[in-house]
């Protein structure tokens, strides 16, 4: 007997459908994830079943949940079932708390909706709750408000209110896409125990192979809004029978060809950096008092030959990015030195790095907000040439343009287009046009695919990699996430707290990690291949 | 409080397609140019000559012959509330013109150079607001006597803080977008930044309040020319023809009515059109509709 | 929070001591002797000599500077040119009638405007919402004189129902008094009902696209219990500093009402006494207005901190 059961289920916002023919269930106890690529409608499912949609939103088809026929449900109905027997955790969980209620309150509310108990038992069980879901009184009391909490700790809160009163159904969309891959092994973790502790059912919903292969004991793989495959975990990824689900899987798991590595022998280097650190002025405690700096960037040094790949991976908030930006001169340094092609660039005025920023470019992670929308793509891909000593005429322009778009695989036609003409992975195919237009050494990318969808990431890693090869640029990735840097990097810095604790060659550092830091990265980082190999162990 | 500008990806031409199906826009346009053509007109044709006192008509009731009637000098109301859109026009017009030219550039210079300049200027913006704007335009207008010229000066001071303030807000929040960083990657200065890429991307915001400030300034105009203070006769304003209005409301009420209306449609026109350019270019708020 | 709110305090006094520099600039530049003014065209010129000596006139700018605030300080305003009565006496006269009229004015234009708004928000694109709307979008146009004539026109002049104007005194008994007042305070209050209508119309929306609105229905609660529980308080923020400005334009806009009803307010003293010339009126008055603006954007500015835990910091 499914506790969840979703069959023939179309969905149309207006005249676009959303989902068709979706069939879909979750059994008591047990862990359904339901994978795809953006805009493939796993979060529509989602508020179907919770009765959220938009006004506009049109469902057919059924779903039952527990006997109940939720289409036909009426909203008294279904705010009976909601945070009673269904509960749901998003995707955000810096925006889904309200910033002016304690946290007490908002665990509390709904077991006082629901139970009818008074303001002293809801507290106290929120208090319970609170505790199991790992924010101890001592640190975390009730009083305590959003705004004092990190992003990890916040989707603990909002764990707790989603199971506060031991729903039979769980739904979680995108749980843990925000949060590093620590914070998301961990709260994987809680979520599990919550599933076998009250036998409840899981719907979870990513994007991520991995984490679903990890979590889900079924899985259901949809792509704009139909359900592709749908079975046992194990067997639906080990035997890739749909060349959909094998696509997706190749994807997650792709590794660009790189014949030539650049070892660390070659003569100069291309880029120093030299017990740099950087301190921002932290929050006064008391008036009296001289707020304690926060140390971003603690004594940092690295240096990076010409042509070598190098990835920067750590926790989100352990100073990489801004690492990044005081090398790319967009942030200053509060001491050390910063040397590039041999010339310091720490303290210089921004006429005198011209000549330094030619050689030296960037690409960032977001592909839709690294565009200025109310300028052409000729504009912005050429932006960089202003750099230039001798600035081009128009025609040469168009033309050194026209070449950085064909070597990113886009047509010179693209040229008179707006940002909003392309889709994610032509942005950033963009995004590394601009970067190279002025034929730079070094290229610093922050993050560059951790937006994208699997199928369209390995595209662009196949990109970084071939330009690596064919012009010799050498790379700083930064980044959280350790297939992107066993994907393309010769050499991993792994950093923590501000401070660069474990280097070495890639494949070194993955397989052996040294430091606690790096283990703990690469214990949490999930892992296909592994997470197939658990499951075919388990589910024979 | 942050302000957040989601930045519309759309080409001129689905922008006017969206603009000719939102009615507040389209009403409000219509209305604007209605006015504005109408200020024209009196240049070259008014029913009336508004220079001429005919005591003999006096305080006409609206007829075929006078549709808005006549007031105390026999002066032909509609011809008086068509030259005086001139004024109540060019007055807030000019007045918007110093408030965005002074205000938006030291709302983006302090913005783009943030830290003390961005304090200091912050500061002395909270300095115009303390005072209430009309009290210190009637004390400007007082000081300098009374007048046109002396009412755009005094209304135009006061739309200085609020432009500054709000390009101040917008271009805060979009200098933290990865499009500027990737700019100042490029080695582009905060000038070059602020001109090609901050003031593009908050000109629909400066739009919106340009429209508001417009309609606030007519009122205002029409304010200082009640009490006195704004164009002086023979010159025909809005303001002054409901001072002359005011102890005849008895005998004859149409003359402080339809001066009035003038006002209101006028504020109205605007208001709608900038909501109407709101709506458009603020693709958040198309969602909610 | 101490140290927000110790911020806003001293960023409200240093504004109060910048525009007390400014108020006094302004008339020292200004054309005509007050002692002249006093003392009438055929005065000699030896007399208006002793009575500036008299009035501290020929001191040095600074020190008159600082005798004019100590007078401030100490409510010793001067005497008025005009009057020849202490401002003091001229001020709290008028004030029985102006502060009643703004603080009724005000009441209106909240009680008016926030349930509106809550309303119109909450039936978002159904015809209530429209029709309340563009009642508010009517409001915001009118400019609040001629809206007053019309009142006049209509509820003195036709229905007779109150007086047109003048001020019979709180000696007159509170009734008619207040009676007196009823039309301007509306007058007043409704374009600005209109504003704050809208803001706070346009606020819940906002508020009710966030995450964590979703979040609560999430939990089970009704849509209306979410508006009241969630979304209320959020919106509260840019209400409460639409009522912070609007204070400021209440008072400045009782200088005009105050003319077309004929009532014995500040607004009609400080029009007069431009006119006349009655500069010491004048500056007083002004910098009451202004002490009154200054001090209701700290009490917005603290209730942002009661309204919002952010600004609190860290308990």
């Amino acid at each position: 007997m499914s506790l969840l059961e979703i069959e023939n289920l179309s969905l149309m916002i207006g005249d676009t459908p959303i989902l068709k023919a979706v069939e879909l269930s979750v059994a008591p106890g047990k862990v359904m994830g339901l994978v795809g690529e953006s805009g493939s409608g796993k979060s529509m499912t989602a508020l179907t079943i919770m009765q959220l949609l938009p006004y506009a939103a049109r469902a057919s088809g059924r779903v039952s949940f527990d006997g109940i026929d939720i289409l036909a449900a009426t909203e008294d109905q279904m705010c009976a079932l909601r945070g009673d027997d269904i509960g749901m955790v998003f995707q955000e969980p810096m925006t889904a708390l309200n910033p002016v209620k304690t946290i007490g309150e908002q665990v509390a509310e709904g077991i006082r909706w629901h139970t009818k108990a008074s303001r002293a038992d809801a507290e106290d069980r929120a208090r319970k709750m609170l505790d199991r879901v790992g924010l101890p009184e001592a640190k975390f009391p009730l009083s305590r408000y959003p705004h004092e909490l990190s992003g990890g700790q916040r989707q603990r809160v909002v764990i707790a209110i989603a199971c506060a009163l031991k729903p039979k159904l769980l739904i979680a969309d995108e749980p843990t896409t925000a949060l590093d891959v620590v914070l998301q092994a961990q709260i994987l973790d809680l979520l599990r125990g919550l599933v076998s502790e009250n036998r409840m059912g899981l719907l979870l919903i990513s994007h991520d192979l991995g984490v679903v292969t990890e979590m889900a004991d079924r899985i259901t793989v949809l792509r704009h809004g139909e359900v592709m495959e749908t079975g046992d975990t194990a067997r639906t990824l080990s035997e890739q029978l749909h060349p959909y689900t094998r696509q997706l899987a190749l994807a997650s798991m792709h590794v660009p060809a790189r014949p030539k590595t650049h070892a660390v022998s070659q003569s100069k280097p291309l880029l120093e950096v030299e017990g740099v650190t950087r301190d921002y002025s932290g929050r006064r405690t008391s008036l009296f008092q001289r707020p304690t700096p926060i140390r971003a960037v603690d004594d940092v040094s690295l240096s990076l030959a010409p042509g070598q790949s190098v990835a920067l991976v750590g926790r989100s908030g352990c100073g990489k990015s801004t690492l990044a930006r005081m090398i790319l001169a967009l942030d200053k340094s509060t001491s050390g030195t910063i040397r590039f092609r041999g010339e310091t660039i720490t303290g210089r005025s921004e006429a005198e790095l011209k000549a330094a920023r030619r050689d030296m470019q960037v690409v960032f992670q977001d592909p839709y907000g690294s565009f200025d929308p109310r300028l052409r793509v000729e504009k912005l891909v050429a932006e960089p040439l202003h750099v230039l000593e001798k600035k081009p005429t128009p025609a040469e322009r168009r033309e050194m343009v026209a070449h950085a778009l064909h070597e990113v695989g886009l047509g010179v036609s693209d040229m008179d287009k707006y940002p909003h003409e392309f889709s994610g992975g032509q942005r950033q195919r963009l995004s590394i046009a601009r970067a190279i237009i002025t034929r730079p050494k070094l290229v610093v990318a922050d993050e560059p695919v951790s937006a994208l969808d699997v199928s369209i990431r390995a595209q662009i890693l196949d990109l970084f990699a071939e330009l690596n090869q064919k012009l010799g640029i050498a790379y700083l990735f930064i980044t959280h996430d350790l297939t992107v840097a066993r994907a393309i990097t010769d050499e991993v810095l792994v950093m923590h707290d501000g401070r660069i604790v474990e280097r070495g060659k890639t494949s070194d550092v993955l397989d052996h990690p040294q430091s606690e830091a790096a283990k703990a990265l690469v214990a949490a980082a999930p892992d296909l291949h592994r997470a197939i190999a658990r499951r075919l162990q388990e589910q024979g | 409080m942050t302000l957040h500008i989601d930045i519309p990806e759309e080409t001129f031409g689905s922008i006017l397609a969206k603009a000719f199906r939102n009615r507040s826009f389209l009403i409000g346009f219509a209305i604007t140019v209605l006015v504005v053509a109408m200020a024209l007109i009196s240049y070259i044709w008014t029913p009336y000559d508004v220079t001429k006192l005919v005591i003999s008509e006096k305080t006409l009731a609206p007829s075929s012959a006078h549709w808005f009637g006549t007031d105390h000098f026999g002066r032909d109301i509609l011809s008086m509330i068509m030259v005086g859109a001139r004024n109540s026009i060019a007055v807030a017009l000019v007045a918007v013109g110093i408030g965005m030219g002074v205000g938006v550039p030291l709302g983006a210079f302090a913005a783009a150079r943030g830290g003390f300049v961005d304090e200091a200027l912050m500061r002395l913006n909270d300095l115009v607001f303390a005072f209430p704007a009309l009290l210190s335009a009637i004390m400007i207008t007082a000081i300098f006597g009374p007048g046109a010229i002396n009412a755009i000066i005094a209304i135009g001071i006061f739309n200085i803080p609020v432009f500054a303030r709000v390009a101040r807000a917008g271009a805060l929040a979009i200098w933290p977008r990865e499009f500027i960083l990737a700019a100042r990657a490029a080695g582009k200065s905060k000038t070059q930044i602020t001109i090609e890429h901050v003031l593009p991307n908050i000109a629909t915001l400066l739009l919106v309040q340009g429209t508001i400030q417009f309609a606030l300034g007519i009122l205002a105009e029409a304010g200082l020319s009640y009490v006195g203070l704004g164009a002086q006769p023979p010159m025909p304003s809005w303001g002054r023809m409901l001072f002359d209005a005011q102890t005849r409301m008895v005998v004859a009420p149409w003359m402080a009515i339809f001066p009035g209306m003038a006002i209101v449609i006028t504020v109205l026109g605007l208001n709608l059109l900038g909501d109407g350019i709101a709506d458009i270019l603020d693709p958040k708020s198309r969602r909610q509709r | 929070m101490t140290a927000y709110l110790l911020k806003r305090l001293a960023i409200a006094i240093a504004t109060l001591i910048l525009a007390s520099m400014v108020v006094f600039a302004v008339l020292e530049i200004l054309p005509g002797d007050p002692a002249r003014l006093m003392l009438g065209l055929n005065a000699s010129a030896e007399q208006v000599e002793q009575l500036r000596n008299q009035m501290g006139l020929n001191a040095p700018l600074v020190l008159r500077y600082l005798h004019w605030v100590g007078g401030l300080l100490s409510l010793d305003f001067g005497r008025s040119y005009t009057y020849s009565v202490p401002v003091i006496d001229l001020v709290r006269e008028r004030m029985a009638v102006s502060l009643p009229l703004a603080l009724i004015a005000l009441a209106l234009s909240t009680i008016i405007a926030i349930p509106v708004g809550l309303y119109s928000a909450s039936r978002r694109g159904r015809a209530g919402d429209t029709i309340a709307m563009g009642a508010a979008q009517l409001g915001v146009a009118v400019p609040n004189f001629w809206f007053a004539l019309m009142l006049i026109y209509l509820f003195a002049v036709w229905l007779r129902l109150v007086p047109a104007g003048g001020f019979p005194g709180w000696s007159a008994g509170v009734w008619p008094a207040l009676k007196s007042l009823l039309l301007p305070a509306v007058a007043l209050a409704l374009p600005q009902a209109a504003i704050l209508a809208r803001v706070a119309r346009s606020a819940l929306i906002e508020v009710l696209n966030e995450d964590y609105i979703r979040t609560a229905r999430a939990k089970g609660l009704p849509y209306r219990a979410v508006l009241w529980r969630h979304a209320l308080r959020n919106a509260m923020i840019p209400v409460l500093t639409i009522l912070g400005l609007q204070f400021a334009f209440l008072l400045a806009g009782t200088i005009i009402i105050e003319n077309v009803f004929y009532l014995p307010g500040l607004g009609r003293l400080v029009f007069q006494a431009i006119t006349q010339r009655d500069l010491i009126v004048v500056e007083s008055i002004v910098m009451l207005l202004v002490v009154a603006v200054i001090a209701v954007n700290l009490v917005v500015d603290v209730s942002y901190a009661i309204v919002d835990p952010r600004l609190r910091g860290r308990q």
